[in-house]
């Protein structure tokens, strides 16, 4: 698969993060490091701020304080190419067919890995010809799993990576996320479900909210 | 090049769909100038004077039209998000979804001018300029509308708003857009159009991706 | 898709049904085909080479035998999708919509036709290819309000949804057809105080008369048997759609 080779070496420290939202202060003083071969679980209440701590890693909010570093590039490198950030929407548009979608990804993204392997993975290889609009919630779900298959990269940030999958699918993300801790990367994860990660010490979590 | 090139070939296969709009526009261009006789009578003299005028608001206002369809897509399924990650740069996206954007509008709408002419009396040479100053004023004004439209993409009525700010940057297009067909400067003018259009052309893509940065927060 | 239509007779379960409806058309397309094609000849030969031309316009009035059955058709094509409509929404007849959907770009062709012939035509007697003329006008307002019909149907991504809408949009436009054209002739006697030879004005003496009938019979047959091979393809298109959807609620992952 896609992940045979390593993946480049990047640690993600935060400091002293906190953020607003209108009146009310979400977090503060959130402070963690993720090494390769790391796993940071995000867990807590729903509106504790677990999407806006993800947004927070992602560049999508500036924290109100604190800062979010990725580190391990050369100077050269923008730190979004190293990140694959998997949020509420699955970005796959229905009227292209369901390989169609990854491929442009793919372009997109760099990477040279193989789009087929990519939905065997996912388990949508057997209906790739067809348009992604006849896909259920959870089938889209997978295909947006796969776009993190075809362009390997170190990072990982996953807000509720889970949702609108079956067993076997929460099976799939976990199997996912041991892969790509074994090659070398490192993920976030909000998530108020288990995720199934094979290997315990690699997992660490953080709680936020009451 | 690969992110570019794939930028352009998706957004050209959503449109031309079933689900997508690449008929509607053309069909709104024909309309707005087949229903001017009915507003100012069918004198046909008249009607030859006014026609490249004509033309040019109903090419203008159908592509107004079409702006919002730009982004509005992609920010609503999530695509926009993740193209800050993609190594294709932003602006890069922009340039290509402004190339195929005029592809889908600006095309057919030149493409449809000769029913322009017919209805409203338009003589050949008439014509023949009007093309060319189409050709060399619509990807400026498609630039213009990208502008509008990464400016409005997070705002849910947005759709309506970003004509209303392009309209009056759009005016010089205009101006010199329909003095290039008949006018007593129509070659300076032509050549004004066409710089115009240029310097728009090398500004949106930065302007845009700028925009949608900001947006998201 | 089934019937609650107990007491309905059998002729309606014929025609609703689209395996039946297959059934019982299918083997009418060839011999429709075939009398198509006879009459074309027939009235060709006639339009081209055995009817006086007249004694204004010169040989140029042969284009009318093309023009009328165009003009004729365009109407009658809308006639046939409002009936479509009808029975898409008060029977929620199954085959009404794809009738509708069927017809439409027929439609369209034939109104476009209608046009451009009217424009040859138009050239050597009035000099210009185009008329701002009522029935002109009218026909060209037709041709527009059939292409925003076909730009709405593919609007919708789900064809299935979207035959009822374009039903209603359908009779909306049969109620607005007569006050188009009324108010086109109104509008035209505005600007054209002299009459105009409209194109199928002057009396028809009967050499004039068959032909015309004969191409209007063909060009009539010629939209039936289209109509007919057009519902069939988009039946076909249904059914691939339900397959492709089958076929994904099938795959791994679909709950």
């Amino acid at each position: 698969m896609s992940l045979t080779n390593s993946l480049p070496a990047r640690t993600l420290s935060v400091t002293g993060l906190a953020l607003r939202r209108g009146e009310r202060l979400l977090f503060a003083d959130v402070d963690f490091a993720v090494a390769p071969g790391e796993i940071l679980l995000l867990r807590g209440p729903n509106g504790a701020g677990k999407t806006s701590l993800m947004k927070c890693l992602a560049g999508f909010l500036r924290p109100d304080a604190g800062s979010v570093v990725f580190s391990g590039q050369d100077g050269e490198e923008r730190w979004e190419e190293d990140v694959h950030f998997l949020g509420h929407l699955s970005a796959v548009k229905g009227r292209l067919k369901v390989a169609e979608n990854l491929e442009a990804w793919a372009a997109l993204n760099g990477g040279e890995s193989d789009v087929m392997a990519a939905l065997r993975r996912v388990g949508l290889a057997s209906i790739a010809g067809l348009d992604a609009g006849y896909l259920s919630a959870g089938q889209t779900r997978r295909l947006a799993l796969a776009r993190l298959l075809v362009s390997p990269r170190p990072i990982w940030l996953l807000d509720e990576p889970t949702s609108a999958l079956d067993k076997d699918g929460d099976r799939l993300v976990g199997e996912l996320i041991d892969a790509h801790l074994a090659a070398g990367g490192l993920a976030v994860a909000a998530t108020h479900l288990e995720l199934r990660i094979a290997d315990g010490t690699r997992v660490r979590t953080l709680e936020l909210g009451a | 090049m690969k992110g570019f090139l794939a930028i352009i070939g998706r957004d050209l296969k959503l449109a031309t769909r079933i689900g997508g709009d690449a008929l509607t526009l053309v069909l709104f261009f024909v309309m707005v100038g087949a229903i001017v006789p009915f507003a100012i009578g069918p004198d046909k003299a008249m009607l030859a004077k006014l026609a490249p005028g004509l033309t040019w608001i109903a090419a203008f206002l159908s592509l107004l039209l079409g702006l919002d369809r730009l982004f509005r897509n992609d920010a609503e399924d999530g695509s926009l998000q993740l193209f800050r990650f993609s190594r294709t740069p932003l602006e890069a996206i922009v340039a290509a979804k402004v190339i195929a954007h005029w592809l889908l509008t600006a095309l057919p709408l030149i493409a449809a001018t000769p029913v322009l002419a017919v209805l409203l009396n338009m003589d050949m040479e008439s014509w023949l300029r009007t093309v060319l100053s189409l050709l060399l004023g619509t990807p400026g004004l498609v630039a213009l509308g990208a502008m509008g439209a990464a400016v409005t993409v997070s705002l849910p009525r947005g759709g309506l708003i970003a004509p209303v700010l392009i309209l009056p940057l759009a005016i010089p297009l205009l101006i010199f857009g329909s003095s290039a067909i008949s006018g007593q400067q129509a070659g300076a003018a032509m050549l004004f159009l066409a710089a115009i259009s240029l310097v728009l052309l090398a500004i949106a893509p930065f302007a845009g991706a700028l925009a949608l940065r900001v947006s998201e927060e | 898709m089934t019937l609650d239509v107990a007491p309905k007779p059998n002729w309606f379960a014929r025609i609703a049904n689209p395996s039946q409806f297959l059934g019982w058309s299918r083997p009418l397309l060839w011999p429709l085909t075939i009398l198509t094609a006879i009459l074309f000849a027939a009235g060709l030969y006639f339009a081209f080479l055995d009817s006086p031309p007249d004694y204004q316009m010169g040989n140029t009035v042969r284009i009318m035998y093309i023009h009328v059955p165009n003009a004729w058709l365009s109407q009658f094509v809308y006639g046939v999708m409002a009936v479509s409509a009808l029975g898409s929404l008060i029977w929620r007849h199954p085959m009404a919509d794809v009738s509708m959907k069927a017809a439409a770009p027929l439609g369209a062709v034939f109104t476009a036709l209608a046009l451009y012939t009217g424009s040859l035509w138009g050239r050597p007697t009035w000099g210009t290819f185009w008329e701002w003329d009522g029935r002109m006008t009218s026909t060209l307002v037709l041709l527009l309000i059939y292409l925003g019909l076909i730009a709405l149907w593919r609007a919708f991504e789900d064809q299935l949804r979207a035959g009822r809408v374009v039903a209603v949009f359908t009779l909306i436009g049969a109620i607005n057809i007569p006050i188009v054209k009324f108010s086109v002739d109104w509008w035209q006697t505005l600007h054209q105080p002299s009459s105009v030879i409209t194109p199928d004005g002057p009396r028809m003496p009967g050499s004039i008369l068959t032909p015309l009938l004969v191409m209007m019979g063909a060009f009539t047959l010629l939209f039936i048997t289209l109509q007919l091979k057009s519902m069939h393809t988009e039946i076909r298109r249904r059914r691939l759609a339900t397959l492709e959807r089958q076929r994904a609620a099938a795959a791994e992952g679909a709950k």
